[in-house]
C-alpha cells in the first residue's frame, strides 16, 4: 500500500515537471513570442507568424523532445532489466548505432536531400537490421553474458563503417553534414519529424507494455525466472523488436543522444523499490523531462549557431554517471 | 495417482550425460529427499523437474498429463523451484521480493490484493523474516537470504516445492525450523522434493530417500533401506559411523575417506 503511494506521488510529481517543463519550452526560442497572441492565432486557423511558430516548430520540437527522451529512458529501463546489469544502455542491442550508420548512409549517398524521409527511414532500416544481427550472433537461447557481448560486436562493427563513410566522404560538406548530425539535436525538428517518430515509438512503447512482471522475474536469475513462468526467449525477441522500433525511430529524427537511457533509469531505481516493473513508466517520463530540459538549456546557451542537445547530455550524463558510480561503491552496491 | 512422474530422464551437457536414465515418482503430501555426492546430478534433476531446463530424453508428466502441455505460468502455480544460488539483480526488499513469488497467480496489470497480502505476511511470519521485511535483500547474512529465497518460492502455494539445498546456509536452529515448515507443507497435503547434503536431517525429515550417483538412482527407500554401509561407500567413497546407545533414531556421522 505504501509502495503504490510512493509510485502514485513520483508519477505525480514527474507529470507535473513535464506539464511545466513544456508550456516554458513553448515560449523559449531565438524568436520570443506572446503565448496568448500565439494559441490565439493557432486555433483562429492562423496566418501569423506567432501561431505558425508555435504550430509548426516549438509544439514540435517539445513533443519530440518528449518522445525521443521518453523512449530513451524506457528502453533503457528495459535494457538494464533484461539483462540484468545496470550499466546496460539502450543502445546495446545495437539499435542506436545501426540507426546512426542508416541515416549516415542517407546522408551520404545524397539520399536524404533528394526525399524527406530518406533519413529517418535508414536510420530505422539500420536500427532493425542491427538489433537482429546481434539477436541471430547471440543466437536464440543466448544468455545475458552473450548477448552483451554481441551487442558491443556490432556497435563496434557499425560506428566503424560510420568512420569509413566519413573517411570516404566526397567532400568537406558531407563530412560536415554527417558529423553535425552524428551530435543529436532538436534544433529542425518540425511537424513532419513528429509524424515520422509517432508510429515506431507508439508500437514499441506498446510490445513492453505487459512485459513489466517478467522483467520483475528476471530479479532472480534465468532460471528461477522460467521456472516462475517466464518464457525468456519469446520476451527476448519482443523487448529486442520493441527497443529497436522505439530507439531507431528516435534517434532516426534526432541524432545520437548518450546518456539520458543509461542514467534515467539509474537515477529513479532506488525511489520505485528496485522493482523492474514499476520502472518502466517513471523512467519514461524521467526520460522525457531530462531530454526536454536538456533541449531548453541548449536554447538559452549563448552560443554561435546552437550547441548540440546530444553534446550537452553527454557533457553533463557522463560526469553525472561518473559520480553514481563513485557512490554506489560507497554503498556497497 | 503420482502428482509428479518421470521415466528415463536424461540430459547432458556438453556430449557428457549428467542425468542417465532416471525415474522419479512423488505423490501429495511427501517429502522425498534427493542425496548423493556433489556431481551426482540432483540439482540437474530438480531444474529439469523446475523446467528451467529441458530433458534431451524421457518422459515428465504433472497430474497424469505430460508437462508440455501446462503453459510455463500453469506450471508455475503448481510448481516452485528454489535454487542452489539465487544471484538477486537488485537491492529489494525483502517483502518486495517475497511478493513478486506471487506472480504466477497475478494478471499482467493486477495488483496484489488482500489474500496475496495475507500470505505473504503468513509466509515472513513463518520463515522467521519479520524483522528483516524492510530490509535490502544484499544487506541480509546468508542464513537470512536463504530463508528469504525459500520464502518466495513459499507464497506461491504451490502443490511441488523443488528446494535445492535450503538449509546449507543455515545455522542448526534454523535448519529445523526450515525443515520443519517443509515438513508442514507436506502435512496441508502439498509436496517436496528437498536436496540434502546432511544425511541426518535427510533420515530425520524425509520419509522416502533417494540417493543419486553418477546420474542414476543408486538406492531408493527409507533411510534405513538406502543409508547402508555399501551405499554410502559407493556413492560417498566413505565410510560411516553409526551411532549406537539411547537416541531416538539412529544417526549417521561421516567417520573416514576411503582411499579408492
Amino acid at each position: 500500500m505504501i509502495a503504490a503511494m510512493v509510485q502514485h506521488r513520483l508519477l505525480f510529481s514527474l507529470g507535473g515537471l513535464i506539464i511545466l517543463t513544456a508550456l516554458l519550452s513553448l515560449l523559449i526560442g531565438s524568436q520570443a513570442i506572446p503565448l496568448m497572441d500565439a494559441l490565439h492565432e493557432s486555433f483562429a486557423g492562423n496566418t501569423g507568424i506567432y501561431g505558425l511558430i508555435l504550430t509548426e516548430l516549438r509544439i514540435p520540437r517539445t513533443l519530440v523532445a518528449l518522445l525521443a527522451g521518453a523512449s530513451l529512458g524506457l528502453c533503457g529501463a528495459v535494457m538494464q532489466s533484461l539483462l540484468r546489469n545496470p550499466l546496460a544502455s539502450p543502445g546495446l542491442v545495437g539499435s542506436a548505432s545501426g540507426a546512426a550508420l542508416g541515416a549516415v548512409i542517407t546522408l551520404y549517398f545524397g539520399l536524404a536531400s533528394l526525399f524527406t524521409y530518406a533519413l529517418p527511414l535508414g536510420g530505422m532500416i539500420g536500427a532493425l537490421l542491427a538489433t537482429l544481427t546481434v539477436y541471430l550472433l547471440a543466437g536464440r537461447d543466448a544468455g545475458t553474458l552473450t548477448l552483451i557481448l554481441a551487442g558491443v560486436a556490432v556497435n563496434a562493427f557499425t560506428l566503424a563503417l560510420v568512420s569509413l563513410l566519413l573517411n570516404l566522404a566526397p567532400s568537406p560538406y558531407a563530412v560536415q553534414e554527417i558529423a553535425l548530425w552524428m551530435l543529436g539535436s532538436l534544433a529542425n525538428i518540425s511537424s513532419n519529424e513528429l509524424w515520422i517518430l509517432l508510429p515506431g515509438t507508439l508500437a514499441g512503447w506498446m510490445m513492453i507494455g505487459r512485459q513489466g512482471r517478467s522483467l520483475d522475474l528476471l530479479t532472480f536469475g534465468e532460471e528461477t525466472a522460467s521456472s516462475m513462468g517466464a518464457e525468456l526467449p519469446r520476451l527476448r525477441r519482443r523487448l529486442f523488436l520493441a527497443v529497436a522500433l522505439a530507439i531507431g525511430s528516435a534517434i532516426s529524427v534526432t541524432g545520437a543522444i548518450g546518456f539520458i537511457g543509461l542514467v534515467v533509469p539509474h537515477l529513479l531505481r532506488p525511489l520505485v523499490g528496485y522493482q523492474p516493473s514499476r520502472l518502466l513508466v517513471p523512467s519514461a517520463m524521467g526520460g522525457g523531462l531530462l531530454l526536454l530540459l536538456a533541449d531548453i538549456g541548449v536554447r538559452l546557451l549563448p552560443a554561435q549557431g546552437e550547441i548540440k542537445v546530444g553534446v550537452v547530455t553527454a557533457l553533463i550524463g557522463a560526469p553525472f554517471f561518473l559520480w553514481l558510480i563513485i557512490q554506489g561503491k560507497r554503498s556497497g552496491l | 495417482m503420482n502428482l509428479l512422474s518421470g521415466q528415463a530422464l536424461c540430459f547432458s551437457c556438453d556430449a557428457q550425460p549428467i542425468l542417465d536414465g532416471v525415474d522419479i515418482t512423488l505423490t501429495g503430501g511427501e517429502m522425498l529427499g534427493l542425496i548423493g555426492p556433489n556431481g551426482a546430478g540432483k540439482s540437474t534433476l530438480l531444474r529439469l523437474l523446475a523446467g528451467a531446463i529441458t530433458a534431451d530424453k524421457g518422459m515428465l508428466t504433472l497430474e497424469g498429463r505430460p508437462i508440455s502441455t501446462f503453459t510455463p505460468r500453469e506450471r508455475a502455480r503448481r510448481i516452485a523451484y528454489l535454487p542452489q544460488m539465487s544471484e538477486i539483480a537488485w537491492p529489494m526488499s525483502v517483502e518486495r521480493l517475497v511478493a513478486l513469488g506471487r506472480i504466477p497467480h497475478l494478471e499482467a496489470w493486477q495488483h496484489p490484493g488482500p489474500y496475496d497480502t495475507e500470505i505473504i505476511d503468513r509466509v515472513i511470519t513463518e520463515t522467521d523474516l519479520l524483522p528483516y521485511r524492510d530490509r535490502p535483500f544484499n544487506t541480509l547474512s546468508g542464513g537470512e537470504q536463504a530463508r528469504a529465497v525459500l520464502a518466495r518460492a513459499m507464497v506461491s502455494e504451490p502443490d511441488i516445492l523443488l528446494a535445492d539445498e535450503p538449509v546449507s546456509a543455515l545455522d542448526p536452529a534454523h535448519q529445523l525450523d526450515v525443515m520443519t515448515l517443509l515438513s508442514k507443507h507436506c502435512e496441508a497435503g502439498h509436496s517436496v522434493i528437498v536436496v540434502l547434503h546432511d544425511l541426518n536431517l535427510a533420515a530425520h525429515f524425509c520419509k522416502r530417500l533417494k540417493l543419486l550417483y553418477r546420474g542414476r538412482t543408486l538406492a531408493e527407500g527409507d533411510a534405513n533401506q538406502v543409508l547402508t554401509p555399501q551405499n554410502l561407500e559407493k556413492a560417498y567413497a566413505i565410510e560411516m559411523n553409526l551411532s549406537a546407545g539411547p537416541s531416538p533414531a539412529p544417526f549417521r556421522l561421516p567417520w573416514r575417506r576411503l582411499n579408492n
